[in-house]
This record gives C-alpha cells, structure tokens and sequence, in this order.
C-alpha cells in the first residue's frame, strides 16, 4: 500500500518528474536496467554452473547417434538413428495422439454439449453428470488410471481378451487386424478423390439450380449415396482388394496384426474424455449464446426445424463455438506432453526427457521444446485472428 | 363475438391447469416422453442407467471392502473396491513422510486454513480486507515455519518428507497467494502505456501460455539450479512452487485483464480528474471493480492450479496422486486386483470435492453479481 | 405516459377504402385457454378477425397481450379452446403449424433480424427456403418491399449498421416478403426511440391501407385511433372490453379500462 506515494512525493520538489512521459521514460529505464542485469546475472551464473561441470553447450548433438530406444514411432527408428531423429519421431507422436484425440474430443463434445441442451431430463442430466464428473478430476490423475488401473491391469498376453473382428486386449495394448491394401487399391484411392470433388460439384450445382429454379435437391444423401457409391464401384471394378493380417496369439506374444500400445491406447483415451468435457460446455454456451428470439423469427417467417437450424442457428453459434473450441485443441495438443508421465513417447518424453537426459543439453533441448509450442500457439491465433476477422458481426 | 362493443360482465377466476400441462405425468409428459424420438432416448438413458449402476454399485459399496477389512478379502473374487486399503495408508496420504508424532503441526494448519478460509468466501461476513490479508499473506508465511519447523524449538523438517494431500493444498494455496499479485501486476503491465514495460509483460504471459506446464516444471527442476550462483541449492519445493505460481500468474493475468478492459473508460477518466496517481486510481477505484467483474474467471483459474498441482511429482514432490501412486506400486501388503483402481478413484474423489466445491461457489459468486448489477 | 397519438402519426387517413369488404374469417379463436406450467395465463379468449380487419390489443404489463398473438402462429402451444387461422386449425400437427405460419408474418418488439446476414439475405432467405422462388425473383420482390419501407440503399449492409428504426423496417420488408394474409405486431415501436416511432407507424398505416388484416400489441393509441377497426382491451388473461376506437376511448365501459386508460392517457 506504500507504492502509490511516490508520485505525490516526487511531485513537490520537481515538476520535471512530474511529466507523465518523462516519468514513464524513468521507469521503463528502470524495468529495463533491472530486466537485463537480471538475465546477465542468470547468464553469468549458468555459464560458470556448466563451467564447473565441464559441460558445453550447442546444437550440434542433434547430429550424433541417439542410442535409446523408442517404443513407438512412426518413423523408421534404430539405436543408430539421430537426435534430430528422434525430434521429429516426438514431435509427430505428439501430432499423432493430437488429431486423434482432437477428432474424438470433438465428436464426443458436441454430442454431449448438445445432450446437455436436450429436454429429455435422463439424457440431459447424464450429460451433465458426465462434464462435472470429467472436467474437475486432473488429468493426469485420469490418465494414471486408464493407464495402471485399468489398461495394465488387463491380462497377460496369453490370456488376451479376444473381442470381434479379431481384436484382442491385453496388458500389451489393443492388437487390431492390420490392413494390408494391394497395388490396384490405388485406384480406390482415386475413385474417392473423384467422388469428393463430385460431390463438392454438386452441392455447387444444387446451390446454384435453387438459386435459378427455387428448386431444392436432396444434397446431404446423394452425397453419401455418391461417396459410398463411386468409392465400392471402383473397388469392384479395378479389382483392388484388401487382406488383413490378423494378430495370431502364439505362446508369448502376437505375431502379425498392428499393435496400438497401452500407453497410446490410455493417452488417446484420456485426452478425448477430458477435452470433451470442456468442448461439451463449450458447445452448451455456444448455442445457448444464440438469442432466443432467432428461432421465433425464423419459425415465424416458416422455416422448417432444419433449415432453421442449418441457415439461422448454427452460423450464429459457430461464431461463438469456434474461438473457444481451437483454444481446446491448442489445449489438447499441450496436454499431450502428459504422456510423458505414462511412458508415451511423445516429444516432452524422448526430448526434453531421454534425450536431455542423454547429452545433458538442458538448455538447448527445453528451449527446442518450448519452440514447437510457441510455434503451435502462433499458428493457432494466427489462424483464429484470420477467422475471427472473417466471420465478425458488422456493428455500429 | 364479431358484435363490435363488448363488455365482460363475469371475470374468470384463474383455475388450474388440465392434467396435461402440470403434476408428475405431464413432467414426464414433457421431459421424458415428449416426441417418440424423445421416448427412444429415454429408453436408451435407463438401459444405460441399468447397465452402469448395479456394477458400479457393486464396486464401490455391495461388494467393497469396508475401511475395517483386510487384504484377504480384498484379494476376493468378486470383491469390489478396496476401502481397507485407503483407511490403512490415510496417514500417508494425507502427510507423506512427515513425522507422525509431528502431524499436529500439519493438524494446525489445516484447521487455521478452515478457519480463515471460511468467512471469506461467505459474502456477508464483515473485515474482507483484513481476512484477505490474514489469510493470502500471514497465513502461508505462519504454516510454512510452522511445517518446515526450525523456530520456536519446533524440530526441523525437509520439504522432502512432507507429502500427500498437505502438499497439494499447500501448493495450491501459496500459489494462489503468490500468482494473483503478479498475475495483477503482469495484466497492469500489458494494458501499459511504456513500449517496453508493455512487451516484457506480452512476451512473458504469451510464452507461458503456449507451452504446457510440465516443461516449464522440467524447467524448474533442470534449469533453475543452472540459473543460481553456483553451490546454491534450490528446494524442490520451492521448484514445484515457482514453477507452478509463474505459469498461473499469465492466466491469471489474462482473466484480470478481462475484467480491466470491461471497465468503463469514464471511471478512468473519473479517477484521474479527481487528481489520484496511477497507482491511487488502480487500488481505490479500478482494481475493485475489474476483480470483482471476473471472480468467475479468477476462481477457474483456481480450479485449473489446483488439478495442475498433481504435475509436481516431476520436481519430485510427492503430491497427494503421487503419494497413492507410490503406495499403489509398492504397498505389497495390499496387492489385489482393485487396490490401485480403488487408491486412484480415492485421490479422484479428494481432487472432485475441491474442484466441484470451487466451481459451484463461482457460480453462486456470479449469480450474486448478476442481479447486484440487475438492481 | 404522455399520449403519443396525432402528434407521431400526423398523417391522417381516408378511411372510406378501409371498411371491411370482405365477410371471411381470417382468424378464430374459440374458448381458449392456456397455462405457462400452473399460472392460469390466458383465459376463455373468443376473438373472431375477418379478413381485412385491423385489431389493436392494449393492456396492462403481464396481461397475456403477447402471449395471445404468439399463440395465433403458434409460438406458443394452447391447452384448451381452438384457434383456427385461414381455415386451418392449429393442433400439434407440424404440417399445418408450417402452413399457419407460411400465411401469417410476425413482427417482433426487438426485430430479431438475422446478425449475420445481410438486410438482402435476411429478406430472401425464407422466399428461397420456404417458398422456392428464384432467387433473382426474391431479390427483386425483396427490394421492392425495401422501397416500400424507403430503405433499398441498406440493402448490402448488416443490421447491426442499421438505426433501431431502419431495423424494425427491415422487419417488416422480411415478412411482407413472404407474402402474407395476416400480420401480427408485438410492441413493433416500444423498443424505440421517439422520433423513429413515426418511420415505422408510417409503414404500418399505409400496410393498413392497403387492407392488410393486422393484429397489433401496441400502446400508440393515436394508431389504435386512425387504423383500428376494434380495440380489445386485456387484463389478467382475459378479453375484459373490446370496442371500435372512438367509442373505446371516449366511453369505455368497464372500470379497469377506465383505470387503464386514464393511466396511459394522462
Ligand atoms: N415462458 C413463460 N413461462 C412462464 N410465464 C411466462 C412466460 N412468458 C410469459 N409469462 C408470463 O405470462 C404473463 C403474460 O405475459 P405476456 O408476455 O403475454 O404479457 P404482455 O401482456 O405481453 O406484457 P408486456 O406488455 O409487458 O409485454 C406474464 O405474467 C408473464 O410473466
Ligand atoms: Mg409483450
């Protein structure tokens, strides 16, 4: 309570210090001084720290052979591989266990917010049960338990819990039959191509016969009827086929077959059912922030419950949703650094874990660390500056 | 009725309304069985309700072991939750490795905690001030010599061995203590004038609030004795705390910069008419209003350090989840099939009642303002 | 409240071309009733509107005024009694709640435009999605009501650029778009500011004009004077006097109207 006095005693003695600009001049010299000796100071005392260590300091261990080994990757990964490697092997088991868990979350947090708008009372009280349940118990608390409580203590492998499509659970993970396409399935690939430029075609030209003809066309099924339709016929036609190597239980362990291990099984997991928590209120608020008097204008004017939803409430909840909804993405991908904490190999846990541990490079490695986030969160507001200025409600 | 000129000779009394629009049948009328869309959902609801809560019930009371069993019921087929096993270690969970016969000084703080705590949330209740600086300055100063001992002949004890859940809240309560200040200070700094005041505080709240916390607790614990005069050694608690405090600050100062931004420029300009300094015009006027505007906000943030708290096992604290880890992987005595379900769902239970409670009393907080601003 | 009449419509209007001339029923509301869960809001409402006819409702705050005219296009579900509009009776069917609602336009106290379109999209988008019509022909049909309301310059701007008044216009334009039989009015002009009252009575009086049949929740009694045909007095729920303007104003009947309208008019 004593800072605020400053001012008045200053001001007495010279009016010179009481120019508010040359005052702000001072002090930002002040801040400045004192911001700069503070980091000289971190600077001198980390340099003699590591002196005395005989530690140097250097990006150039990103270019010697990393020598750990790395659970899961999705890149090739040896003992021999690179540091730099093994950047990149985190960085995109991080990305891998983001969209996945975004694609979900989503899923699930729309549902669920939109559940809790329902006026069935059992489906709207399971869905807030579920939010409040989710959103105030931590994370990582969550994540240890579908990880040690639930996923490890399944059983052995040899006693695998077999579920259909000869898709097994065991304390090694989830073993799903892995698909193997042949040559010809190219051709699939492409038919599906074709078929989504069909369809955005389409819905261009069904746009533009309503606009001429008042006529409507049903879009939304003969796009599937499209998408479904051309991709099988290719497939039937070009003969592409696909076989899948089934996991086969041997004494010890699967052979063949794909393995989704524990600790991507339990991140993934985790990340969804916590996120859609937060995208679920989100989604609630969202649509909830859509006036009232919306939907009796566009009753009132005679539009149908879904084009009254599709042309007047959605946009306006999007608006809204949208903004929020990308901090949670952002929030989801920083969440994932949680792996680390379960055995996932993502880039918090081979980075600024294994491999900080490795070379000792604790400066450099966090730094790299911190960079790919920053880069993450520039990127995202970038993109949501652009949005928002896109789609901002023209006020007086 | 088309008789132009009509006058109502009898009024109608209000009756009440045809079965159909109230009483039990009409509710569900209306929130169960309103469209046939809505009777498959509800169909669907109670088969869910059918299939979820006679196991869960099972688990967590028909088949569960009360807190007086033992292991070999716990080690039962069929046998639910492992309650034996909590109320064995509740010690542990509660202080870690702290002294036992030393825990009435954890006791004190606990119960001064309560104590403090409680008139301030309740809005009526008279010298908030006073209570505020009681409880956010004395309080924390109090039970850390209290705890960690040293004075007043009370015997010495190393952060190392306090533990559990008296970790957790103390984190949480000298973080909040420590991150609403500078949070304050950083939020001021960027609605700054000064270039350069104004970019430091940028910078530092936008690059804590890109990167997750367990970097920046990897930061703390790697690089913070790196940073220090050498031969300094850093407390792993007051790791945990730095590193936790800085990262709730920029939060913090995003909320509360929410809160300046929607004060009215004429309070402003009100304030510095009246001849008041900077600082004068931020305690007296602005300040008390912008908080009072995003008390929501401040209490999420809140909520978000306290779940954050359960990352300081990095530093290696042994925090209230670390502390049911430790015991879940190594209490042999306990092994069974549900004992580490039973000591996570246990730690999940502490988490929710904190969290839930914080998060209902926001919401009773903003009700309160809501029609305070209405009248 | 100081009377708002003459002075804001000062305009007045030949009369001679606005007695009904047409006998059919536009609206019929029979014995109804309905409740908001137990409180007893509109009670045993008879109103019969033939085709061309204008209706003001006045009443006291709460009397059910909005709550009636809601029920007409079916905003609001009533329990007992009938309302049958144009010949369609309202029941839960959605089909002929679609078909009440295509024939009759509503006018809200707060506008309720569509923020994020455009004043030219807010009056296509039920002609194009409701009615299929072309969209040029929409367009055009659009323009020409936003020349009737003396707005066409708005037309690419948002609403949220336009004036309360200007607003409350394009309210109009996008239910007179649709084509109409009848108009409901919900307090069109409370929610603004005196002089922008006038823009908007002016486009309503010359709607009436032209034989529109209206049903408005007002309290500019000087509109009720020139345009009614019938002014209905409610309270608590219930029709307690209806009359033609005149005969309403200078010699009301029943005593709460005498209490009404000596508050409202002195
Ligand atoms: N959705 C609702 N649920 C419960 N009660 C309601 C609801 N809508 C209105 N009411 C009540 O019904 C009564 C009539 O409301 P209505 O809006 O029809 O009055 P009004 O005559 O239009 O009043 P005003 O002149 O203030 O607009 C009021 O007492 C109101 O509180
Ligand atoms: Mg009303």
């Amino acid at each position: 309570m004593t800072t605020f006095d400053t001012g008045q005693k200053i001001a007495p003695r010279a009016s010179f210090f009481n120019d508010p600009v040359i005052r702000g001049i001072i002090y930002q010299i002040v801040v400045a001084t004192l911001l700069i000796g503070f980091i000289l100071w971190i600077i001198g005392n980390t340099a003699a720290n590591l002196a005395a260590q005989n530690k140097t300091t250097g990006f150039d261990f990103l270019w010697r052979t990393a020598g750990f080994d790395i659970s899961f990757s999705l890149l090739p990964w040896t003992r021999a591989s690179y540091y730099w490697e093994a950047f990149l092997v985190g960085l995109l088991n991080t990305l891998l266990v983001a969209v996945i868990g975004i694609f979900f979350a989503t899923i699930l947090g729309f549902t669920i917010g939109i559940a809790r708008l329902s006026s069935n009372f059992i489906i709207s009280s399971l869905a807030t049960i579920y939010v409040e349940l989710i959103r105030n118990i931590p994370l990582l608390l969550q994540l240890f338990f579908w990880y040690f409580a639930v996923l490890k203590a399944m059983p052995a492998v040899r006693d695998a819990i077999q579920l259909p499509f000869d898709t097994f659970i065991s304390q090694r993970g989830i073993m799903v039959p892995k698909p193997l396409p042949d040559e010809q399935f190219v051709f699939v690939w492409i038919g599906l191509a074709l078929a989504i430029v069909t369809v955005i075609a389409l819905r261009y030209w069904a746009k533009k016969r309503l606009e001429a003809t008042g006529k409507r066309f049903p879009v939304f099924l003969t796009s599937i009827v499209i998408l479904l339709g051309l991709t099988s016929l290719v497939y039937v036609i070009s003969g592409a086929s696909v076989s899948f190597e089934l996991p086969v239980l041997e004494r010890f362990n699967f052979r063949g077959g794909l393995q989704l291990p524990p600790e991507f099984v339990a991140l993934a997991f985790g990340l969804t059912i916590y996120t859609a928590s937060f995208i679920a209120e989100t989604v609630r608020a969202g649509i909830l922030a859509v006036n009232k008097g919306q939907t009796e204008a566009a009753q009132s004017l005679g539009l149908k419950e879904n084009d009254r939803l599709r042309l007047v409430i959605v946009p306006q909840a999007m608006r809204v949703i949208v903004p929020p909804l990308t901090s949670q993405y952002l929030n989801l991908t920083k969440n994932s650094s949680l792996g680390a904490a379960i055995g996932y190999p993502e880039l918090v846990n081979v980075f600024a874990g294994t491999s900080l541990n490795q070379t000792g490079r604790a400066i450099e490695c966090i730094a790299i660390t911190m960079a790919v986030y920053l880069i993450f969160s520039l990127l995202t507001s970038a993109i949501m500056n652009w949005y928002n200025g896109r789609v901002r409600l023209v006020e007086r | 009725m088309t008789d132009i000129g009509y006058v109502r000779s009898d009024i109608v009394d209000a009756r009440p309304a045809p079965n159909r629009t109230s009483g039990p049948v009409a509710w569900m009328r209306t929130n169960l069985f309103s469209t046939p869309f809505d009777t498959v959902l509800t169909v669907l609801g109670i088969l869910f309700l059918l299939w979820v809560v006679p196991p869960l019930y099972g688990f967590f009371f028909g088949n569960a072991v009360g807190p007086n069993g033992t292991v070999e019921e716990c080690r039962m087929i069929n046998a639910g939750a492992c309650w034996a096993y909590i109320s064995s270690e509740m010690e542990f969970f509660i202080y870690g490795f702290y002294d036992i016969p030393e825990q009435w000084r954890p006791n004190i703080v606990f119960a001064l905690g309560a104590l403090l705590l409680t008139p301030l949330l309740i809005p009526r209740m008279p010298f908030k001030r006073t209570n505020i600086v009681l409880f956010l300055v004395i309080y924390p100063i109090l039970s850390y010599f209290l705890l960690a001992g040293g004075v007043f002949g009370l015997k010495v004890i190393p952060t190392e061995k306090w533990g559990g859940l008296l970790v957790t809240l103390i984190i949480s309560v000298i973080g909040i203590t420590l991150s609403f200040p500078l949070g304050i200070i950083l939020a001021l700094g960027r609605q700054s004038q000064m270039p350069i005041i104004k970019t430091v505080c940028v910078g530092f709240i936008e690059l804590i609030r890109a990167v997750p916390l367990i970097t920046i607790l990897f930061m703390a614990s790697i690089m913070l004795p790196l940073f220090m005069p050498q031969g300094t050694t850093v407390d792993k608690f007051l790791r945990a705390l730095v590193g936790v405090t800085l990262f709730t600050s920029a939060y913090m100062a995003e909320v509360v910069r929410g809160g300046l931004q929607a004060i009215p420029r004429g309070q402003y300009e009100a304030a510095e008419s009246l001849g008041m300094g900077y600082w004068q015009r931020m305690w007296f006027i602005i300040l008390p209003q912008a908080l009072k505007h995003v008390i929501p906000g401040i209490v999420n943030s809140f909520i978000a350090l306290f779940k954050d708290t359960s990352l300081v096992y990095i530093v290696g604290m042994k925090d209230l989840l670390e502390a049911v880890k430790t015991k879940n992987d190594s209490a042999l005595e306990w092994q069974s099939a549900n004992t580490a379900t039973t000591g996570y769902l246990f730690a999940a239970m502490v988490f929710w009642v904190f969290c839930f409670g914080m998060s209902r009393y926001s919401i009773y907080m903003e009700n309160r303002l809501n029609t305070g601003y209405k009248r | 409240m100081s009377q708002p009449s003459e002075t804001t419509v000062e305009r007045s209007i030949n009369t001679s071309h606005m007695q009904i001339s047409q006998t059919d029923v536009a609206i019929d509301v029979i014995n109804m009733h309905k409740w908001y869960g137990d409180f007893h809001v509109l009670r045993d409402i008879n109103l019969r509107v033939m085709s061309g006819e204008r209706i003001v409702i006045a009443g006291p705050s709460g009397s059910g005024k909005s709550t009636l005219i809601r029920c007409v296009n079916r905003l609001e579900e009533h329990q007992e009694g009938q309302i049958i509009v144009n010949g369609t009776e309202l029941t839960a069917d959605l089909k002929r709640i679609d078909d009440v609602r295509r024939e009759v336009g509503m006018v809200f106290q707060h506008f309720n435009l569509f923020p994020h379109l455009t004043i030219l999209q807010n009056l296509t988008l039920a002609p194009i999605w409701v009615r299929g019509t072309p969209k040029a022909e929409a367009e055009a049909t659009a323009m020409h009501y936003l020349e009737r309301v003396k707005i066409p310059e708005q037309a690419h701007k948002f609403p949220g650029q336009l004036s309360g008044g200007q607003q409350q216009r394009v309210a109009i334009a996008r239910s007179l778009c649709m084509q109409p039989k009848i108009m409901l009015f919900d307090e069109p002009t409370s929610a603004l500011d005196p002089e922008m009252v006038k823009e908007v009575l002016e486009v309503m009086i010359s709607l009436a004009e032209e034989g529109m049949t209206m049903i408005c929740v007002t309290h500019e009694m000087g509109f009720a004077r020139q345009v009614a045909n019938r002014v209905i007095f409610m309270d608590q729920g219930q029709i307690i006097e209806q009359n033609e303007p005149e005969a309403f104003f200078s010699n009301p009947q029943h005593e709460r109207t005498k209490l009404f309208l000596s508050q409202i008019l002195h």
